[in-house]
């Protein structure tokens, strides 16, 4: 089954890699431009707008502190799951990939704490022009999250029954995952100051 | 365990060693990040700090969670590529608007 497609596991002779790594950072490369449009935006509407609030006073901070520490923790427990792929520790992988699954949900309802407590102030995206992009980047992120943590899941269940049939291909998709994962986790490194703390 | 099975082990242990030491790092900067607000800067001296330190975060992040310390050179094309374009868009309309910035 793995021949059908070529060059899952081994690297091409011409480009070095394996086709799957160099789609994903294609990928990501992307979502690089995704999210450099919305940040540009961003500095647009700052720099055209007569007055900014610092984030700080309409936002939580230590929720969104909360939040990155635990986005950074589910990004150390994803390399783990793939170390472990690598050790051929099959249980250490279920462990740290069910942790980085679980930290993707306490993100959610953090976020989800955060956002509902916005809405009761009736703070809504119309409210002002920084509410607007706050929870345009925050919610394209959250989407973000969302994805990974379902293939995440995936790899976690129903798909880690590749790892008896073609654990190198495995081990492979995992680290994949990663990488989403781990881009995921760089741009909320620069959402959390640019929106909270500036 | 083959020779070679075992060599990779020590080659996955010390990449472990790394991710702990960079997952240290993380957790500081973020606290240094916060600390930083507090002490209420003037904002073009807020921004610079509040950047440096995210861009520290995620290069550590990209270099070794994402193993870009020790990738293919056709990735860093790619990427040469991406971080060009990336700073085009980010600041082609800031330099047309610069005479406008007041926050």
């Amino acid at each position: 089954m793995s021949s059908a497609i070529p060059y899952t596991v081994e690297a091409r002779p011409d480009t070095g890699l394996n086709n799957v790594k160099l789609g994903i950072w294609l990928f990501l490369a992307s979502e690089v431009m995704l999210f450099g449009a919305l940040f540009a935006s961003y500095i647009l509407l700052r720099v055209g707008a007569p007055t900014w609030p610092l984030g700080a006073e309409i936002l939580n901070v230590p929720l969104a502190t909360a939040n990155t520490v635990v986005l950074i923790t589910s990004s150390v427990t994803m390399v783990m799951a793939w170390a472990s792929l690598m050790r051929r520790s099959f249980g250490k992988y279920r462990l740290y990939m069910g942790a980085t699954v679980g930290l993707g949900f306490v993100f959610l309802i953090i976020k989800y704490i955060e956002y509902s407590s916005k809405f009761e102030h009736h703070l809504l995206p119309s409210t002002s022009t920084f509410l607007a992009i706050y929870f345009t980047l925050t919610g394209l992120h959250a989407l973000h999250v969302i994805g990974g943590m379902a293939v995440n899941a995936y790899f976690l269940l129903p798909g880690a029954k590749m790892w008896k049939t073609d654990p190198q291909q495995f081990t492979n998709r995992v680290e994949t995952a990663g990488l989403f994962w781990h881009f995921v986790d760089l741009v909320w490194i620069f959402l959390f100051p640019v929106l909270y703390l500036l | 365990m083959s020779r070679e099975h075992a060599d990779h082990e020590i080659d996955v242990d010390k990449h472990v060693r790394t991710y702990i030491i960079v997952f240290v790092s993380l957790m500081a900067l973020t606290l240094v990040t916060v600390a930083v607000a507090y002490l209420h800067l003037p904002t073009p001296a807020a921004i610079g700090v509040a950047l440096l330190i995210a861009t520290v975060k995620g290069s550590l992040v990209a270099c070794y969670f994402m193993h870009l310390i020790s990738e293919r050179k056709l990735i860093y094309a790619v990427l040469a590529f991406t971080v060009f374009f990336f700073l085009a868009v980010l600041l082609g309309p800031l330099v047309t608007n610069l005479d406008e910035i007041t926050t």
